[in-house]
């Protein structure tokens, strides 16, 4: 008897661990809360400190637990090379994410144990989302994830900017699930199932009915919501200016990456067989994304909003890669993803550290004359502005190298030649940072304090990001075994 | 040579940036001292393969390969052979004079201007030694990065729309040239140049990669219309950055059309012929008359920087040996001369903070050892005969002649306006009367301005007295190109387009 047996839960593992962490964490802080006046602070440090131990045994967990393509809960739940390459790039964000956090959060007085739990939460979200295998698991992950979201962009709640962030997120997210949904069912009406390999076969059947194509074009919609793709990427600049910066920075890395890989698996996946029909749509997208990431960016004074029309034009790049469809396109976006992790993840380092009298600043202005003021970091920010300009040796270029290189080899010249031409426009207002760093002096310098956990994030991916010209391999060798783990039937 | 001499002189300089690294802030002088070593130093190495250098083999030699991403084949393959080879050493030479004429002129941030110079040094080497397309692109454009620190950080009054212009424009080009460079692996299934180089590519995609590297090497070069940025760089640029600028970058147009265009796409090349004369010749005549107009030193030189590059350009087309030797010649000469002459103004300027010609003259009367300096790189720039100016534009002539003789006769005429241009420049600055109060006290050349100008005071007479020892190197080399190119051309069907 099937009920008899016991499911194999091996590959779920790894979330199973960090669901029941998160209920230890959150006794534990609730049990310590209370003695003493000054607990709050304690008390998120010890769950900070705890959460990043989790995220890292749960990284742990998760490159242990490997065998091949391993199905979870009827088939609803996978974990694959793509999986796994995901969860990593994932769990380091979010990890990330704490560390940096946690100076500023004690400054404006909001350390509460909470806010740790809620971005384990998010991760926990995140590693589902990435390891759907059926319409109504992608789902459960993808809200589980951003419900936490929405409660950690107004997690300021006394800063009415942090507030009005929080329910901006909300009411468009829940418009974007609200499509994902419309899709969701229209696909299986037209299909009768919700499994992606069902699906696949379907398609690949020959049932390519009109609502079967709306359907799928509602669920990218919904999908490109989630990664502030153009034309749904309206809420980003304001929920990144109006959110806490930390939350900012991280928003602009782990869910983006979340997204993109769980958009990926759904459209190569399932929808695959059905790719000439939605081309189109991401080519409109992408284009559409990076020239507005471009152009948009130019005419930004805070550097928070810069960030989201930047981040808006990375995943236009990102996304040609999803165009192009195959194996090589896919390897492309994986490996743009970690690239963008670590520069993102440093840049926001350093947006960190831009305090004058112990209040944040977030003008581009305010930067003048950091190379004189705090030369190590101004050099960092000048590294990790060059590379996303995408100018060599540094990372970013070859981000984009593989990207470019993809659209080639399948005839999208038209699409890279767009891609390139944006990328120099991006320059221009990557490089006014620079100048504003180096050729202007400024009247009021920024503090000189700097937290050493900062100092370290930013050091860790200066490194990473010029550096990893030496050896390019270390991520291109795991991003392309990931990507060939989509394209095996 | 089983050594990596090549490597060791494309990263000696980071090991003088590691090493200025470590040097205190405050201590001025030893970034300084340790810059000016580990550059001479580095000179000193590679003259090693000008000694080592076998003049008799077109083949590329000090060749080193190692794997760098084997997934698409892309791999370290350096190399020189006769044309890259002086390239390399003009570099090698350049930097150490820079870093000495910047001794007493950069005052603040000395550390990171000597870090930024070093760091070129190794892009710039780098980029004329790599022998895979993408190991050159990355050394190709990464030379923006200290490029427009350089010009922003210690540049004049109006650096920073000078240094984004130059950064936006070489960057609009190159950009283009890397999807030309991924058509052509995809077509070829390699990225090693000297596979490249005996590749056939398809009609069809020919025309396309040629204008894409055009794109990028004419902005280099930079040939008219696209040469704007070059006046702005030069003239906002600190006296290094501008003796770098035209020493070197310049000649990064100047090789690729040598390296890329002509041996790899021959029929596009011969199709795009007469666009490249033209656009070479309004450059020879236009920017020469642009230059006579000048009330700015620096853009005055800048702007017949473009007209020498024009000489180059015609020569490189006219698919013969005289005018691809004297295309090179000339680059290697311009490398000498023009840096020289910016050094020249650099010494006037580091006393009177001002380019204006109108602020100068009779200096003479108070400099002569300046005069005479001046007057030989003055007289080399116009290409008096004795020295390395002369020859290269003779023998672009002499190529030009035989390719088309109306394309010799109006390059001609440039020479003529580059003597008028230089000599009037001259008289106003130099000779005269010493009238002017503010010059009356102004110093001669010191013992440390000397010696920055005496290597280059003997290359240019060296080239110019006996050019037969920077010829016999790239002789066998041009030969080799020039055969490759008539090859592929008789293959399609061209019959005696090459001159030998």
């Amino acid at each position: 008897m099937a009920l008899a047996q016991i499911p194999n839960l091996v590959p779920v593992l790894p979330e199973i661990f960090v669901a029941c962490m998160i209920m230890a964490l959150l006794m534990l802080g609730v049990f310590q809360k209370g003695a003493l006046a000054d607990h709050d602070v304690k008390s998120f440090r010890l769950i900070s400190g705890l959460s990043i131990l989790v995220l890292a045994l749960t990284g742990l967990l998760v490159v242990m637990v490997t065998g091949g393509r391993m199905m979870a809960f009827n088939n609803m739940f996978v974990v694959d090379g793509f999986a796994i390459y995901a969860k990593v790039l994932i769990l380091i964000a979010c990890a990330s994410a704490i560390v940096m956090s946690s100076a500023y959060m004690e400054r404006v007085g909001v350390a509460r144990f909470e806010f740790s739990i809620l971005i384990v939460f998010a991760t926990l979200g995140m590693m589902m989302m990435v390891s759907a295998n059926d319409l109504i698991s992608l789902y459960m992950g993808l809200e589980m994830q951003s419900l936490s979201l929405y409660v950690i962009a107004s997690f300021q709640r006394d800063d009415t900017r942090s507030t009005e962030a929080g329910l901006k997120y909300f009411v468009l997210g829940a418009l974007a699930s609200g499509m994902l949904l419309y899709g969701a069912s229209m696909v299986y009406g037209f299909t009768g199932s919700t499994n992606f390999e069902i699906l696949a076969a379907a398609i690949k059947g020959g049932n390519k009915s009109v609502g079967l194509i709306v359907g799928i074009v509602f669920v990218a919609a919904g999908l490109a919501f989630k990664v502030s793709a153009v034309p749904f990427h309206m809420w980003t600049p304001d929920v990144y200016e109006g959110a806490p910066t930390p939350v900012t920075a991280f928003f602009a890395v782990a869910p983006k990456i979340a997204a993109l890989c769980l958009f990926v698996r759904v459209m190569v996946e399932p929808f695959g067989n059905a790719v000439e029909s939605w081309r189109q749509v991401l080519i409109f997208i992408s284009v559409a994304s990076m020239i507005l990431g471009a152009v948009a960016a130019v005419a930004q004074t805070n550097i928070k909003r810069l960030m989201a029309y930047s981040s808006i034009g990375h995943v236009g790049y990102a996304l040609i890669g999803l165009c192009v469809a195959n194996e090589t396109g896919v390897r492309g976006i994986l490996v743009y993803l970690a690239i963008y992790l670590f520069m993102n993840v440093g840049a926001f380092a350093c947006i960190l550290c831009m305090k004058r009298d112990d209040r944040m600043v977030e003008k581009i202005s305010d930067l003048s004359g950091l190379s004189k003021s705090h030369p190590m970091i101004a050099l960092a920010l000048l590294i990790f502005m060059f590379s996303m300009a995408g100018v060599p040796p540094l990372a970013g270029f070859f981000a984009k190298l593989y990207i470019f290189w993809a659209a080639i080899e399948s005839g999208l010249v038209v699409v890279a030649v767009i891609g390139v031409l944006t990328s120099v426009i991006g320059a221009f207002y990557y490089l006014r940072i620079v100048r504003v760093m180096y050729f202007e002096d400024s009247e009021a310098p920024l503090d000189t304090h700097v937290s050493r956990e900062l100092r370290w994030v930013i050091l860790a991916m200066a490194i990473i990001i010029s550096f990893y010209f030496v050896q390019p391999n270390i991520i291109l060798d795991p991003a392309a075994q990931a990507a060939s783990t989509l394209f095996l039937r | 040579m089983d050594w990596p001499i090549l490597s060791l002189v494309i990263f000696l300089p980071l090991v003088g940036v590691g090493l200025i690294a470590f040097v205190p802030a405050d201590n001025q002088e030893n970034a300084r001292r340790v810059a000016l070593w580990v550059s001479t130093g580095n000179f000193l190495v590679s003259l090693l393969i000008w000694f080592n250098f076998d003049r008799s083999t077109a083949a590329m030699q000090f060749v080193e390969e190692a794997e760098w991403m084997p997934m698409a084949g892309i791999a370290y393959r350096v190399g020189v052979d006769g044309i890259s080879m002086l390239f390399v050493l003009l570099t090698t030479l350049l930097t150490p004079i820079c870093v000495l004429s910047s001794w007493t002129a950069i005052k603040v941030r000395v550390k990171e201007y000597m870090i930024a110079f070093l760091i070129l040094e190794t892009f710039m080497v780098g980029m004329f030694a790599a022998l895979d397309l993408f190991l050159f692109y990355i050394f190709f454009e990464a030379v923006l990065i200290p490029m427009f620190i350089i010009i922003g950080v210690w540049g004049g009054p109006r650096r920073i729309y000078a240094t984004f212009k130059m950064f936006l424009y070489t960057l609009l080009g190159s950009v283009l040239m890397l999807l030309a460079m991924m058509a052509m692996y995809f077509d070829a299934g390699t990225t090693d140049i000297t596979k490249l180089l005996v590749h056939d590519f398809p009609a069809k995609l020919e025309p396309w990669l040629w204008l894409a590297f055009f794109a990028s090497f004419a902005i280099k070069v930079p040939m008219w219309p696209v040469h704007t940025w070059l006046p702005d760089a030069h003239v906002e640029a600190p006296t290094a950055g501008s003796v770098i600028l035209a020493g070197v970058l310049l000649k990064f147009g100047g090789y690729g059309f040598l390296r890329f265009s002509l041996p790899m796409f021959p029929e596009a090349s011969l199709a795009f012929t007469p666009l490249i004369y033209t656009l070479s010749i309004i450059a020879v005549i236009y920017t020469s008359l642009v230059a006579l107009a000048q009330e700015d030193m620096k853009k005055l030189i800048a702007y017949s920087s473009v007209a020498h590059m024009g000489f180059v350009t015609i020569g490189a087309f006219t698919m013969t040996v005289q005018g691809i030797e004297g295309s090179i010649y000339q680059m290697l000469s311009h490398g000498v001369v023009s840096a020289a002459l910016f050094l020249i103004v650099g010494v006037v300027y580091d006393r009177e903070h001002s380019r204006e010609i109108s602020h100068y003259g009779g200096l003479v009367q108070r400099m002569p050892v300046y005069g005479i300096t001046f007057m030989l790189f003055m007289l080399a720039s116009v290409g008096l005969p004795g020295t390395g100016g002369f020859v290269g534009e003779f023998l672009v002539l002499l190529g030009a002649f035989r390719a088309n003789s109306w394309v010799a006769a109006l390059a001609a005429t440039g020479v003529i306006l580059g003597a008028v241009y230089m000599l009037y420049l001259y008289r106003r600055i130099v000779f005269g009367k010493l009238t002017k109060d503010h010059l009356k006290k102004i110093l001669d050349m010191d013992k440390r301005e000397m010696a920055v100008f005496a290597p280059l005071v003997i290359i240019t007479l060296w080239m110019g007295i006996y050019p037969s020892s920077f010829l016999d190197v790239m002789h066998v080399s041009v030969e080799a190109l020039l055969k490759q190119v008539e090859t592929s051309l008789a293959a399609a069907g061209h019959i005696a387009v090459v001159g030998r």
